[in-house]
């Protein structure tokens, strides 16, 4: 790949915050006893490998916003936990400021960790219903020594009125929130302990409208003041379009493309990403006739070979059902993967 | 406008009699559906929506009770039928469709199984019979080798393909009225796609009428001819899908199509509703969207009444509705 010369000078100057190099995840189920048995008895019992992410590169410059969309089971979820370390690498490197993240110290890893933090789908499911607002807040920067035992309560009360929570309710336990401010204390949690970086991960999915763009306004009003870069991560393409500069869509474990977000969303390249953004909806009060995309996603426990898009492709060719195709650089800033552009 | 309307419901209040006092998920809401009609159903989570649907079909346990009101299909009032009367038009006149297939396929029945015994249950047909018009009310759907999957169990098929199903039971007795609460909610978005495209396509070919539960705009805005908007138990806000969203006239309306992002405001900050929807628990008299919105004055501590409807049948419940753009 020819890049630009004047893109790689840039990143010369400032190595992206975090960028991950052709990682890899994959989650095998290993045989049990009596699979084995079998085997050893003449059965051809396979382990089962899921290729959740497959081969992804993603780099995130300081500031920036990445939004990064797909359908359930494409490993976007996977993808933003390799890159916020909650998960192991199968392959591929991870850096942080240019500097890989492999092999460091327990305590400078500890540290670097607190520099990315995660902020998670379900507001329900990822506040332990047994702690305070106080304890669920204050509890990881007391712990690393961000700030003393004694002046825990007040600090969580700094962070509670940053995201616009009432700092007289830290007393309270999460079932006696709305799903909106269970959202808030969510991210009041993950910026207790000042990340730079925060990976999103559906984090507003759950929510009604009115409280959906109350939260998304808080996003952007935080990454403002307190200079934070994201990796948004979303199924609804209008919350990605609003938030992000640049966007990734994976399908199936890989990126099908990739581009700063006005271009992606003005002329998509790839197949699957014009059929996904067909299916975004307006709300102008236009009688549409839904055009379905035909198929299903196939299972990742059994991709079909070559494009993993091809089965569903209304521009499938030959060569799309035997090699996959690479992710080349389209224009300026966009890659996509899909044969239909090597003749260009 | 002489045809008269297939479903009619006037006044429809249903209240939840808990240990913590009356829950007053639907007040007051009345609304009509002709033939043929898609009439969607918007609001947020506790807005009194899919109650609505459930008071429609029957389906209210206590402790909840339909207090108040008039629920006439074909100009027959479904309130006064006795409950057997009642389980003879479900499934039969009136479908539904739910939002999780999972949890409304039963799990140890064949699909076959449960498709026979729906249509046994309101006719008599032949076994024989029953499977080919299951078999047809598959193929309708979209489902492939519909021969096959007859045979299989609900856990085999995938989540598109299960809504799928269940809209082909729904469809099992040629219902006069679909109500769908949220069916698509759950799907992924080029799954949904093709939902709503397959139930676009049978409403025009059945004639069906469709009440579309949902809090997703931009599927009213594509789908519906008709639209209400629900607020804390009551209807804010009437008329066709082209009127109140080009035009609303309550500023919940306004505040709900602020709040949906859109290519015009990219980046900008979102024009957001304050505050949240008012525990239905403890409505506070009078408007309940009046703690929320800029222009209450103190009037809005009486309820509102439905404004007279403008052209079209466009009406809202507010003291102080927004103007009318000229037309």
């Amino acid at each position: 790949m020819n890049a630009a010369p004047a893109p790689a000078s840039t990143t010369a100057a400032l190595p992206p915050l975090v960028e991950l190099s052709s990682v890899a995840k994959r989650f095998v189920k290993s045989l049990d006893v009596s699979a084995r048995i079998g085997n050893l008895l003449g059965a051809q019992m396979r382990e089962e490998v899921v290729h959740a992410v497959d081969g992804v590169d993603l780099a995130i410059l300081q500031g920036e916003v990445v939004g990064l969309v797909g359908e359930s089971g494409c490993g976007k979820s996977t993808l933003g936990r390799l890159a916020v370390g909650l998960l192991p690498l199968t392959s591929g490197e991870r850096s942080w400021r240019g500097k890989s993240l492999a092999g460091q110290a327990p305590d400078a890893a500890r540290r670097q960790q607190l520099k990315m933090q995660m902020i998670f789908q379900d507001p329900y499911a990822s506040l332990n219903p047994r702690m305070r607002v106080v304890d669920i807040v204050g509890e990881a920067p007391v712990a690393h020594g961000l700030v003393a035992a004694k002046a825990q309560s007040e600090y969580v009360a700094q962070q509670m009125n940053r995201v616009g929570l009432d700092a007289s309710l830290m007393r309270r336990f999460p079932h006696q929130f709305s799903g909106g401010q269970r959202a808030r204390i969510g991210i009041a949690r993950a910026l207790a302990v000042a990340p730079e970086f925060l990976v999103c991960d559906e984090s507003v999915a759950a929510l009604d409208v009115s409280i959906q763009a109350q939260v998304l306004n808080l996003f952007m009003d935080l990454k403002q003041a307190l200079n934070l870069t994201y990796l948004f991560i979303s199924h609804d393409l209008r919350v990605v379009e609003h938030i992000s500069d640049r966007v990734v869509i994976m399908y199936l474990g890989r990126v099908v493309e990739s581009g700063p977000t006005p271009e992606l969303y003005g002329a998509p390249n790839h197949p699957y990403t014009q059929a996904l953004l067909k299916e975004v909806g307006k709300v102008e009060p236009v009688k549409r006739t839904f055009v379905p995309i035909k198929g299903e996603i196939p299972s990742p426990l059994a991709p079909p070979p070559g494009c993993h898009f091809h089965p569903r492709c209304p521009h499938v060719m030959p060569i799309c059902r035997t090699t996959a195709p690479a992710l080349r650089e389209i224009a300026p800033g966009r890659l996509a993967a899909c044969h239909l552009n090597d003749g260009a | 406008m002489s045809v008269a309307p297939l479903l009619e419901v006037d006044g429809l209040r249903t209240h939840f009699f808990t240990r913590a006092g009356v829950v007053k998920a639907v007040d007051d809401v009345s609304f009509a559906v002709r033939k043929g009609e898609v009439m969607g159903l918007v609001g947020e989570s506790g807005s009194g929506k899919s109650m609505t649907g459930y008071s429609i079909m029957g389906l209210i346990d206590p402790p909840g009770r339909i207090v108040d009101g008039a629920i006439r299909l074909n100009g027959r009032d479904l309130r006064a039928l006795s409950a057997e009367e009642m389980r003879q038009l479900r499934g039969n006149r009136i479908a539904m469709i739910f939002q999780d297939p999972m949890m409304t396929l039963n799990p140890v029945l064949s699909v076959a199984a449960q498709m026979i015994e729906t249509i046994v249950a309101h006719g008599s047909a032949s076994r024989h019979e029953a499977l080919e018009r299951s078999r047809a009310a598959l193929v309708k759907v979209g489902i492939p080798s519909p021969d096959e999957r007859l045979a299989a169990y609900p856990h085999q098929f995938s989540g598109g393909m299960r809504q799928r199903v269940a809209i082909a039971i729904a469809l099992l007795n040629d219902p006069d009225l679909i109500i769908a609460d949220e069916p698509t909610t759950a799907l992924d978005v080029t799954i949904q796609g093709q939902i709503l495209f397959e139930m676009q396509k049978l409403t025009r070919e059945t004639g069906a009428a469709m009440i579309w539960i949902t809090h997703d705009l931009s599927v009213v805005a594509g789908l519906a001819d008709r639209v209400c908007v629900m607020y804390a138990g009551r209807i804010v806000e009437q008329g066709s899908v082209y009127d109140v969203l080009t035009s609303p006239r309550h500023p919940y309306t306004q505040g709900l199509l602020d709040s949906v992002p859109s290519r015009s405001v990219r980046g900008a900050r979102l024009r957001q509703i304050p505050g949240m929807p008012p525990s239905v628990l403890d409505l506070p008299p009078g408007c309940a969207f009046r703690e929320r919105c800029n222009r209450a004055t103190e009037i809005c501590a009486t309820t509102p009444e439905m404004l007279p409807a403008v052209a079209g049948g466009h009406g809202a419940r507010c003291h102080h509705p927004l103007v009318l753009a000229a037309p």
